[in-house]
C-alpha cells in the first residue's frame, strides 16, 4: 500500500477518535466556539484528504458532515440528539470506509445514502432563538464548561452567549493542548509496536546479564572493575525505567472511547447516564491495558443497562433523574486499582442467592448463611445472569465469569461491592508490568524458587513449631487473631509427607495473597529479594500450575517463579471460597501432647458432654425450621444430602432438660463415619477443651465413654458412634452395605 | 535431479539421495537426526529441577540467556537410567515447540547416509523407542536409528 494511504488511514483514525470525544462534549456545550472549530477542522481535513486520494464515497460523507458542521459554527442550527447522532453516524460511516480502505484499497461499495440523506435533512432544521438547555447528557470530567471550575457538576445549566473572552482563550488552550498530547509543546515519533517490544526484550536480556556481572564484581573486589560494574549498573537501571515508559500508556487511551459508548448506551436504553473519570492518567503497562480493555467495556455497559435504572424509576426512588458511572484510576500498593461505580439500583442479594441456588451453583443452606460479599462475588460464576431480559448490550450470562477470568490472567483481581438502592462498585486490581518484577527468592531442598513480590504480603519465621494447630487436619497459623492456611512447600513439589517441622524446628512463612484470599507458604529459607526478568517456560511445562515461568539468576543458573494463584488453588484454599465459606472453627487451644481434645456441649440445663474433636466433621447452626421427618426419623437437608438427626438428650438423659423454645435455632454437631452424614443436635455448644483429667467409667449409658471433669465440672465424655447407633439402630451399618 | 520428499508427513523433508546426520550414542546404541534441525551440540550443562514435571523432562538448562528445556533422551527411549556419576551431553535441537536440549551418552560425529540403506526399525526395537525411531541405517557393523525429534519433545502430561 502506498505510504501516503498508509499516513493517511492512521492519522485518520486518530482524528475519528478525537471527533467521537469531542461530538460528546459538544452536547454538553453546543456553543462552544473551540470545539465547533476544531471538529469542522477534523472533517474538513478528513475531506480533503480523500479528494485527494481518490476515495469519493468517503468524500461525499465527509462532505454532508462538513456541511452540517458548517451551519452549527454559524449558529444557523441548534445542536439537538439528533444532529450528534447523525455526526457521530457520519463519523461511524468514515470508520468503516477507512476499514474498508485498509483491507482493499477501496472506500467500498456503499454509497450510504440514507446516512447522506439524513444528514440533508437535518441541516434544514430551524435556527436556535435562543441557546437551549441540553436534552442529553453524557458530559465527561475534562471538559471545563464556561462558568464551573470544578469536575463532576450535577445539571448541565443553559449557556449564556456572552461569555467573556478570557474562558474562551482557555478553552481553546486547553484543546490546541489535548491535540498536542501530554506534554505540550515536544515533538512526538511514531514508533512500530514491535520495534518497541524488541527493546523491551534486549533490556530485559541487560539486566540479566547486569545481574551476573554484579555477582563477579562482588567477588572481584577490584577497584577499577568495581567503578565500571557500578556505573554499568546504573546505566542498566536507568535505561529499564525509561524503556517500561515507553511502554506505559494512560488509562485514558482506553477509557476515552467510553464517553461514546455510554451516550450510545444510555440513549437506547432510555436512561440518562453522567459519566465522570478520574485518574485518566494512570499509567499501565501497554499490554496489560490490552487486557483489560473488554473487561472494562463489559463492566460499563452493565453498569449502564443493569444498573442505572430509568429517570422514572430513579424520580420514583427519590434520586435525581440522571445516574452518574464514574471511573477512578490510582496506583496503590504496587498496583493499578480501576473502579466502575454506579448509583444505581445496587445488586438484588435475594434474586442473587436464589438464582444461585435454583442453579444448583450452591446448596440452599449454605446460601442461607453466606455473607453478602460472598453472594455479590457469586455472580462471576460461570452461567450466571439475573438480567430479566437479556439484552443485546450484556448480559448473556457469560460476562462476569469471562471478566474475571481474564483480570486473573494477567494477575489481577476483581471484587464487587453493592447496597441496594444505593448502586455497585466494580473494584479491579492488577499489577503494573508483567515483563520485569521484584521478587523474593526462597529455598526448598537444593533448589531456587521465586515469588513475585506483587503477592507477598509478609514473611513470618517461628522459632519452633509452636502456634500451628490444625483444623479438620489443615495445618493453620494463628496470625495477629485470623487463621491462615498453611500451605508446605515441600509438601507441593515433592509430596513429602516429612514436611511439616517436628517441633523444636524453626519455621519460615510467605503470606501471600491473591485474590483476597490469604495464605502461608513453608519454605526451607528465605533468601534475598532480586530483579527478575519473566522468561515463559515451554509448551510442555507450561500446563503445571504452581510454575509462572522461569527466570534467570545473577549467577547464571535457571530459577523457577512460583505462580502464588496456582499454588493456592492446588492446595484448595481458593475452591473453598468459591464454593462457599471457609469454616472457621471456635479457637482452639494449642493441643498439647497427650490430651485430647474436645468439643464441649451443653445437654439439658446443667449437664454438660464432651464430644472428642476428631469425631467432629463440622459445627453448624440452622433455624429449627430445617428439620424435617423423613418416616419417622428426624432429618434435615445438608449439602446435597438427607442426613438423620439425632437429639442428643434423647440419647444420654438428662435431670433438668432444656426450655423447648420454638423457633430457637438448632445447634448441630456433624459427624462422618465412612463417608455417612449424622447431625447431633445439642443445646447449646460452650468451647473447645483439653481434656487432661482421667476418664473414669461412671456413668454407664450408651454413648457415654465415661465422665471427668472439665471446667470444674463432671462432664460425659460421648462415643459419638455408639450415640448415633443407640438411636437409629443399623444407621452405620446400614449405609455402609448399602453402597 | 534431486527430489525432496516428505517421508513421514511430519514436514521433515528429506533430499532423496543423501542426508547429513548428527550422530549420538545412548546405552551404546547409535542415533541420528538431520543436522539441520541441530542448533548446536553442548558438553554436560548444569540443570535446574522442575518438581511435579513429567520425569522425561531432567530440567533447565541456561544457554546464552535462553532458557532450555532437557529431555533425557534414556527415559525417553525407555532405556535404564543412566548411573548417576555420568553426565550427559547436549543435543540442542530446533522443534515446532521451540529449542529443547536432547541427554544423550556420548556425541558422534557427523556422517552422511544414502537413502537407499534407510529400513524399517528392527522388530527388536520394544517400548517407547519404537514411535520415535522411524528407520535405521545398516553401517559398518552397527545400526543408526532415525530419531524423530518432534515426536520426542512431545511429552504425555504426568
Amino acid at each position: 500500500m502506498d505510504e501516503i494511504v498508509k499516513d493517511f488511514l492512521i492519522e485518520s483514525g486518530e482524528n475519528l477518535d478525537r471527533l467521537d470525544q469531542e461530538l460528546v462534549q459538544l452536547e454538553t456545550d453546543p456553543h462552544s466556539k473551540p470545539l465547533l472549530a476544531s471538529i469542522f477542522r477534523t472533517i474538513h481535513t478528513i475531506k480533503g484528504s480523500c479528494g485527494f486520494l481518490g476515495f469519493s464515497r468517503l468524500e461525499k460523507v465527509a462532505h454532508a458532515g462538513e456541511n452540517l458542521l458548517s451551519r452549527l459554527r454559524e449558529g444557523e442550527l441548534s445542536l439537538t440528539a439528533e444532529v450528534t447522532s447523525g455526526l457521530l453516524a457520519m463519523v461511524d460511516a468514515v470508520r468503516h470506509m477507512l476499514d474498508e480502505i485498509q483491507s482493499t484499497e477501496h472506500d467500498g461499495d456503499n454509497d450510504y445514502l440514507e446516512l447522506l440523506e439524513t444528514l440533508r435533512q437535518l441541516q434544514s432544521q430551524g435556527a436556535p432563538s435562543t441557546p437551549q438547555p441540553l436534552k442529553t447528557v453524557a458530559e465527561t470530567a475534562t471538559s471545563a464548561t464556561a462558568g464551573e471550575m470544578t469536575a463532576g457538576t450535577p445539571a448541565p445549566e443553559p449557556i449564556r452567549n456572552e461569555q467573556t473572552c478570557k474562558s474562551e482563550d482557555v478553552l481553546a488552550a486547553q484543546q490546541i493542548l489535548d491535540a498536542r498530547g501530554r506534554e505540550a509543546g515536544v515533538e512526538t515519533v511514531r514508533v512500530g509496536v514491535q520495534l518497541l517490544d524488541k527493546l523491551m526484550n534486549l533490556v530485559g536480556e541487560l539486566v540479566l546479564a547486569r545481574n551476573q556481572l554484579l555477582q563477579f564484581s562482588s567477588a572481584a573486589g577490584e577497584t577499577g572493575f568495581h567503578t565500571i560494574s557500578q556505573r554499568m549498573n546504573l546505566i542498566a537501571s536507568e535505561l529499564q525505567e525509561e524503556v517500561m515508559k515507553t511502554r506505559m500508556q494512560p488509562i485514558g487511551n482506553v477509557w476515552n472511547k467510553f464517553p461514546r459508548t455510554v451516550r450510545d448506551l444510555a440513549l437506547s436504553c432510555g436512561k440518562e447516564v453522567r459519566l465522570e473519570m478520574e485518574g485518566q492518567d494512570t499509567e499501565l503497562d501497554r499490554t496489560i491495558l490490552e487486557a483489560v480493555k473488554d473487561p472494562l467495556t463489559h463492566l460499563v455497559r452493565n453498569a449502564v443497562d443493569h444498573g442505572i435504572e430509568t429517570p422514572e424509576q430513579r424520580t420514583r426512588a427519590g434520586k435525581p433523574r440522571t445516574g452518574c458511572l464514574t471511573l477512578r484510576a490510582f496506583h496503590e500498593g504496587g498496583q493499578v486499582n480501576i473502579e466502575i461505580a454506579d448509583d444505581g439500583a445496587g445488586l438484588n442479594l435475594e434474586r442473587i442467592r436464589g438464582k444461585a441456588v435454583e442453579r444448583g451453583l450452591i446448596p440452599r443452606d449454605r446460601a442461607s448463611h453466606m455473607p453478602d460479599r460472598e453472594i455479590f462475588n457469586l455472580i462471576f460464576l460461570p452461567g450466571f445472569s439475573t438480567a430479566e431480559k437479556v439484552t443485546n448490550v450484556s448480559g448473556r450470562g457469560v460476562g462476569m465469569d469471562v471478566v474475571r477470568t481474564n483480570l486473573e490472567k494477567i494477575g489481577g483481581s476483581v471484587d464487587l461491592q453493592s447496597a441496594a438502592g444505593r448502586g455497585t462498585t466494580v473494584r479491579i486490581r492488577i499489577p503494573l508490568t508483567l515483563a520485569i518484577v521484584p521478587a523474593l527468592l526462597v529455598r526448598c531442598r537444593q533448589d531456587r524458587f521465586a515469588i513475585p513480590q506483587m503477592s507477598l504480603i509478609e514473611l513470618v519465621r517461628l522459632e519452633s513449631g509452636a502456634g500451628i494447630e490444625r483444623v479438620h487436619d489443615a495445618p493453620v497459623y494463628r496470625l495477629r487473631g485470623k487463621l491462615l492456611p498453611l500451605v508446605y512447600l515441600r509438601e507441593v513439589l515433592h509430596a513429602d509427607p516429612a514436611a511439616e517441622a517436628r517441633a523444636g524446628e524453626s519455621i519460615n512463612i510467605v503470606v501471600l495473597q491473591v485474590a483476597h484470599q490469604r495464605f502461608g507458604l513453608v519454605v526451607d529459607d528465605i533468601l534475598d529479594t532480586e530483579e527478575i526478568v519473566v522468561k515463559p517456560l515451554s509448551r510442555q511445562l507450561k500446563s503445571i500450575p504452581v510454575y509462572a515461568g522461569a527466570t534467570i539468576m545473577g549467577d547464571g543458573s535457571v530459577a523457577l517463579i512460583l505462580d502464588v494463584m496456582g499454588l493456592a488453588q492446588r492446595s484448595h484454599i481458593l475452591v473453598e471460597s468459591r464454593d462457599g465459606t471457609h469454616d472457621e472453627p471456635p479457637p482452639a487451644p494449642a493441643a498439647t501432647a497427650g490430651h485430647e481434645q474436645a468439643l464441649l456441649a451443653e445437654n439439658g440445663r446443667s449437664g454438660r458432654v464432651a464430644i472428642p474433636l476428631q469425631a467432629v466433621a463440622r459445627l453448624e447452626e440452622f433455624p429449627d425450621s430445617v428439620i424435617e421427618h423423613a418416616g419417622s426419623q428426624t432429618a434435615m437437608q445438608y449439602r446435597g444430602q438427607i442426613i438423620p438427626l439425632v437429639r442428643l438428650s434423647e440419647i444420654v438423659p438428662v435431670a433438668e432438660p432444656a426450655e423447648l423454645r420454638s423457633r430457637a435455632p438448632i445447634h448441630v454437631v456433624v459427624y462422618s463415619e465412612h463417608g455417612h452424614t449424622v447431625g447431633l443436635i445439642v443445646d447449646r455448644i460452650v468451647d473447645i477443651v483439653s481434656l487432661s483429667s482421667e476418664i473414669e467409667a461412671l456413668n454407664q449409658h450408651a454413648g457415654v465413654k465415661g465422665s471427668c471433669v472439665v471446667d470444674g465440672r463432671v462432664t460425659d465424655v460421648l462415643d459419638v458412634a455408639a450415640v448415633v447407633r443407640a438411636a437409629i439402630p443399623g444407621f452405620l451399618e446400614r449405609q455402609a452395605a448399602g453402597s | 535431479m534431486k527430489m525432496t520428499t516428505d517421508p513421514h508427513g511430519d514436514g521433515i523433508l528429506k533430499m532423496a539421495g543423501e542426508a547429513q546426520l548428527c550422530t549420538f550414542l545412548i546405552d551404546g546404541s547409535v542415533f541420528g537426526v538431520p543436522v539441520s534441525q541441530v542448533q548446536e551440540v553442548l558438553r554436560y550443562q548444569p540443570m535446574t529441577l522442575v518438581p511435579l514435571a513429567p520425569p522425561v523432562v531432567r530440567g533447565l538448562l541456561n544457554l546464552r540467556g535462553q532458557i532450555v528445556m532437557a529431555v533425557d533422551l534414556r527415559r525417553r527411549l525407555g532405556f535404564a537410567t543412566r548411573p548417576p556419576a555420568d553426565q550427559p551431553m547436549n543435543v540442542v535441537v530446533r522443534t515446532a515447540d521451540g529449542v529443547v536440549s536432547f541427554l544423550v551418552d556420548e556425541i558422534g560425529d557427523v556422517i552422511e547416509v544414502s537413502d537407499s540403506t534407510l529400513e524399517k526399525p528392527p522388530e527388536t526395537l520394544q517400548g517407547p523407542a519404537r514411535a520415535l525411531i522411524f528407520g535405521v541405517h545398516k553401517l559398518e557393523g552397527r545400526l543408526l536409528h532415525m530419531l524423530d525429534p518432534e515426536r520426542a519433545c512431545r511429552i504425555a502430561d504426568p
